[in-house]
């Protein structure tokens, strides 16, 4: 599988989600200018995770307006699988390709370290073939990662099972203790109602060598490559 | 035919001429203030010093001219007063590419690749202004590391504030965290680690040293000298504005009561235009499109093109009707005096000025062609086509330029001293438990868990943070590679302000130390030295002993200075800091597998304590921290001792012996215990206990608190341990069995006796609860 990834001025996870793909994961990976006006042939898109256009006005707010933008909303549209990263993730709340919003995290500072997740969904070629029941240990760092929506699209999101990773504790219960931004219903990671366009603030590129810690970022990846896998060979 | 050449030349010479009429001697400017005494001294000139600069330039200077010598000549750029004692420095080794002198030190670490890394302080800017002067600490740093052609990959800071207590101290700490944080996280470098103290002394003159490291292949090292007659003199990156005007001069003075005025003299950081320079500028130095590059920090225009040229022995040629500016009719003294943040000076390597600019442009980033490099060592600045400065750039920049300002400073010992020496009776007198103490020091805002601070530092983006921060040591990996560095920055006041020689000595053994216990080889230092006014012979004499110590280490443990900061004038009305010099230390693991983590890894293992505790209770924490009591004298550091030690530890890891290390220092034994059991996380929620039998005639609070130097507590698997022991006794570095890894409980017996018994989820129950009770 061939991937893209996107960089903005000010995007710093550019080079940690290339060598994930390239070196972790051992796939064809390459970055995708933000001033370009074509996509090459790539079958997956990352938007990284940092401070496109140094989040100035509002996070992801100025990054939407890049010209790669058309192409990552046609590629998005064509069904091909989308990844945004944490400020990836607010680039595509910014542009509408996912629902809802970004508020500062509720206790006002930036937070770095690894929290666990909960897998509630299996909508996405990204989480399809992760472990039911594996709680993901994987570091978010952010300062506005608390995910809001109003009550109708969070109803949304959960009857078309769209919302798939929830902050929880090590026993896998999602509780306000577990959470550590605000965000509603615990969210951490959301897809579109195809599936195929992911937004998450955790970031699992960080996670996908056990010299780091944890590599349970690389079950995403590996859950694409197997979709894809079976798409081809089902 | 040669009638005609110079005929022709002739002709050249009267045409341009003709273009630009120019007087020989620099002219005033509109606004520019008559030169007086009074005038001179408010830029920091004595009397002397400006007959200097009359006698270098056969005239008197204009006051464009004026300013420029003033920021040049302070001690924050021309280490005028500093640089005698400075010379005490080892800066040669083998590893050694570019030592001081330059923007950041550079050692090869193999494999045609090399560490490049530096500390600088920036205290009164954030003691003023906490959020923007921190941001700009760590902007500034970050710029001396890729000026050289590294990617930076890892920040550091060892800060000093008030006890949090005060609520001016809350003040300065949260808003100095959150400037790091804001500045670090943007950029996209990892602030791995660094300390955090707290002691009145720094209530109203903070102390906030940042430490950068970045990586980079030999072959694309470059320097800040302006080679080559007639290239072209680039201004990269953000525009010039009237802030940071002579904020080097007000970085060498001591802060005020009024120094709250003087905000404008602090600058505003802008890190995503940070984040653009940095990656226009390593473009351009792997396109090897330049020929030297400098950044403009302190002294702005004036000091990188001054230096630039007097490292190349060349002059330079400005006009700054080219510099880019954000506000409207900037005088020349301004433009010039400008510390506007994250702009570069580069010379282009000739026929490559289009790629220049074109990258520059790509990164949506200014790039003007403000000048060239000339033959005669002067920098020549003009403005509106008037000639406003025309100075040798030595002068300004070069220590050995005839006149340079040069001081061997008057030094007297510090008549405090004989107050100190002693620990006061009373203080020793206690009859709590030793548990109960434990805690109550984990608990302490010194030597309890930082995540409150390091949570809000993006200490992982770039991947390579395979030791995360909270353990001593940073350790990162380098890619591509099978090597890590190791990384600490220690210092400690308390010491230096009781010895100025031992606290200078300690400051780098103990960072070396804390590298070598995660298995790495120390390679380098660099310090920043942070002391009161120089021009009191006490402080001076503070200063000169503790470089003469930190010397001593430095020679003993083989490592040599690349280059550092000296931050003087750390006064406010209460009086002077306690001397704080902080030593970064970096060290290389040659396989990042064999590094050692602090924590107990698995029950039955056996606990091997290295060195002798002797009663050294003088400057501990356990006096400063529980006693309210700043006294005594501080433990006594031998160097070869300390020298044995680590290269045990380093022979130890690459065995492969060591399941753990952790050095022993601030809270003594008792603390290096504690943490070693609680840091882990192996056994369930809270790490692994262990059992310890003693054998010393020491009373319970020195043995459990002492901060005897060369100490370390290691455990290894049993079949290690006798190799191990026989090592140890190779190297004379005592080492004495003391018990093993079990249970859930830490319990340490003296001769039979038990001295505590503590379950490793009380202690580490103190020790997280952390710095947010105090900061809330």
């Amino acid at each position: 599988m061939k991937f893209g990834v996107v960089v903005f001025p000010g995007s710093n996870c550019d080079h940690d989600c290339y060598h994930g793909v390239k070196e972790v994961l051992r796939q064809p990976v390459q970055f995708i200018w933000h001033g370009s006006r074509t996509l090459p042939a790539v079958d997956c898109l990352i938007l990284p995770g940092g401070f496109s256009y140094g989040d100035y006005l509002r996070t992801g707010a100025i990054a939407r307006f890049a010209e790669i933008m058309d192409q990552v909303r046609e590629h998005a549209q064509s069904g091909k699988p989308v990844i945004g990263i944490c400020n990836g993730f607010q680039i595509l709340l910014e542009a509408g390709l996912l629902p809802g919003a970004m508020l500062r995290n509720r206790n006002l500072n930036f937070i770095c370290k690894y929290v666990l997740l909960k897998v509630e969904s299996t909508r996405s070629p990204f989480i399809r073939y992760i472990p039911k029941d594996k709680l993901l240990r994987i570091p978010v760092a952010h300062g506005e990662g608390n995910y809001y929506c109003d009550a109708e699209t969070l109803s949304q999101l959960r009857a078309n099972r769209q919302i798939l990773f929830r902050y929880c504790d090590s026993q896998g219960a999602v509780t306000d203790a577990a959470n550590p931004n605000g965000s509603v219903d615990n969210i951490a990671g959301i897809c579109n109602a195809q599936g195929n366009v992911v937004g998450m603030m955790p970031h699992p590129e960080r996670c996908m060598e056990t010299a780091m810690g944890s590599a349970d970022g690389l079950e995403l990846f590996r859950s694409l490559l197997q979709s894809a896998q079976s798409l081809v060979s089902g | 035919m040669k009638k005609r050449k110079k005929t022709t030349t002739r002709r050249k010479t009267k045409t341009a001429r003709a273009a630009r009429p120019q007087p020989a001697v620099p002219v005033a400017c509109a606004g520019d203030r008559a030169l007086n005494p009074a005038l001179i001294k408010e830029h920091g000139l004595t009397p002397k010093e400006y007959a200097t600069i009359r006698k270098i330039l056969g005239r008197v200077p204009t006051y464009t001219e004026l300013g420029m010598f003033s920021v040049m000549w302070s001690e924050h750029c021309s280490y005028k007063n500093s640089r005698p004692v400075l010379k005490q420095f080892p800066t040669r080794g083998p590893r050694v590419i570019q030592g001081p002198g330059e923007n950041a030190g550079v050692m090869d670490i193999g494999d045609g690749r090399a560490i490049c890394f530096k500390v600088e302080s920036h205290n009164h800017p954030s003691a003023i202004e906490p959020y923007q002067g921190a941001a700009t600490g760590v902007g500034g740093i970050l710029r001396d590391i890729f000026t050289m052609g590294a990617r930076p990959v890892a920040c550091l800071n060892s800060l000093r504030f008030g006890k949090l207590s005060h609520a001016k101290a809350r003040h300065i700490f949260t808003g100095v965290v959150s400037g790091i944080a804001g500045y670090g996280n943007c950029i996209g470098v990892p602030t791995i680690g660094g300390e955090v103290v707290f002691d009145d002394t720094y209530l109203d003159n903070c102390l906030v040293n940042v430490m950068a490291v970045g990586f980079m292949k030999r072959e694309h090292l470059a320097l800040g000298r302006a080679t080559g007659v007639g290239n072209r003199v680039f201004y990269i990156g953000a525009t010039t504005g009237r802030d940071g005007i002579h904020g080097a001069t007000f970085a060498s003075d001591e802060l005020s009561a009024k120094a709250e005025e003087r905000r404008s003299a602090v600058q505003v950081a802008d890190p995503f235009m940070e984040k653009l320079l940095l990656e226009a500028t390593l473009e351009l130095i792997r396109g090897q499109h330049l020929i030297g590059i400098q950044d403009m920090g302190a002294a702005g225009l004036t000091c990188s093109t001054s230096e630039m040229g007097a490292r190349a022995g060349t002059g330079l040629e400005i006009e700054l009707d080219h510099v880019p500016q954000r506000e409207l009719e900037m005088a020349p003294y301004e433009i010039l005096l400008s510390e506007s943040q994250e702009r570069m000076l580069l010379v282009a390597r000739p026929g490559h000025e289009n790629q220049v600019t074109e990258i520059l442009e790509k990164w949506h980033l200014h790039a003007a062609d403000i000048g060239r490099v000339t033959n005669d060592g002067r920098l020549r600045v003009r403005h509106h086509g008037k000639l406003v400065a025309d100075v040798p750039a030595g002068a300004l920049a070069d220590t050995k330029f005839p006149g340079y300002p040069t001081y061997i400073r008057p030094t007297r010992k510090p008549a405090y001293l004989a107050k100190v020496g002693h620990i006061p009776a009373r203080a020793l007198k206690t009859k709590r438990p030793v548990g109960k103490d434990l805690l109550q020091l984990l608990a302490s805002p010194n030597l309890c868990s930082k995540r409150y601070v390091w949570e809000q530092y993006d200490h992982m983006v770039r991947t390579n943070t395979v030791l995360l921060p909270g353990a001593g040591a940073a350790v990162i990996r380098i890619k591509h590679t099978d090597k890590a560095v190791a990384v600490s920055t220690d210092g400690n006041g308390r010491y230096t302000y009781l010895d100025p020689h031992m606290g200078g000595r300690i400051a780098v053994a103990e960072a070396a130390r804390n590298v070598a216990v995660t298995g790495a080889e120390p390679l380098g230092v660099t310090d920043c030295l942070n002391f009161g006014n120089p021009m009191d012979p006490e402080i001076f004499w503070q200063f000169k002993h503790a470089v003469r110590g930190m010397a001593e280490t430095c020679r003993a443990l083989k490592i040599p200075v690349t280059g550092g900061n000296v931050s003087f004038y750390n006064e406010s009305p209460a009086g002077a800091v306690d001397p704080a010099p902080v030593a970064g230390v970096v060290g290389l693991l040659e396989h990042a597998k064999q590094m050692v983590t602090p924590w107990f890894k698995s029950e039955g293992d056996r606990i091997v304590i290295l060195g002798k505790t002797l009663a050294e209770l003088g400057g501990s924490a356990w006096l400063y921290d529980l006693q309210g009591v700043k006294a005594g004298k501080p433990p006594r550091l031998d160097l070869k001792k300390e020298a044995s030690l680590q290269k045990v530890l380093v022979a130890a890891a690459r065995q492969g012996w060591l399941q753990s290390a952790q050095d022993c220092s601030d809270g003594g034994l008792a603390v290096a215990l504690a943490e070693c059991a609680f840091l882990g996380k192996t056994s369930g929620q809270s790490g692994w206990g262990a059992e310890i039998r003693l054998s010393s005639g020491l009373n319970d609070v020195e043995l459990m608190f002492s901060e005897t130097q060369s100490r370390a507590v290691v455990s290894l698997k049993q079949e290690n341990v006798k190799k191990f022991l026989s090592l140890c006794r190779g190297r004379q570095v005592p080492a004495v069995e003391a018990g093993l890894v079990r249970g859930g409980k830490l319990t340490i017996f003296n001769r039979g006796r038990l001295l505590l018994d503590k379950s490793v989820i009380a202690l580490k129950e103190a020790w997280s609860g952390g710095l947010k009770r105090y900061v809330q």
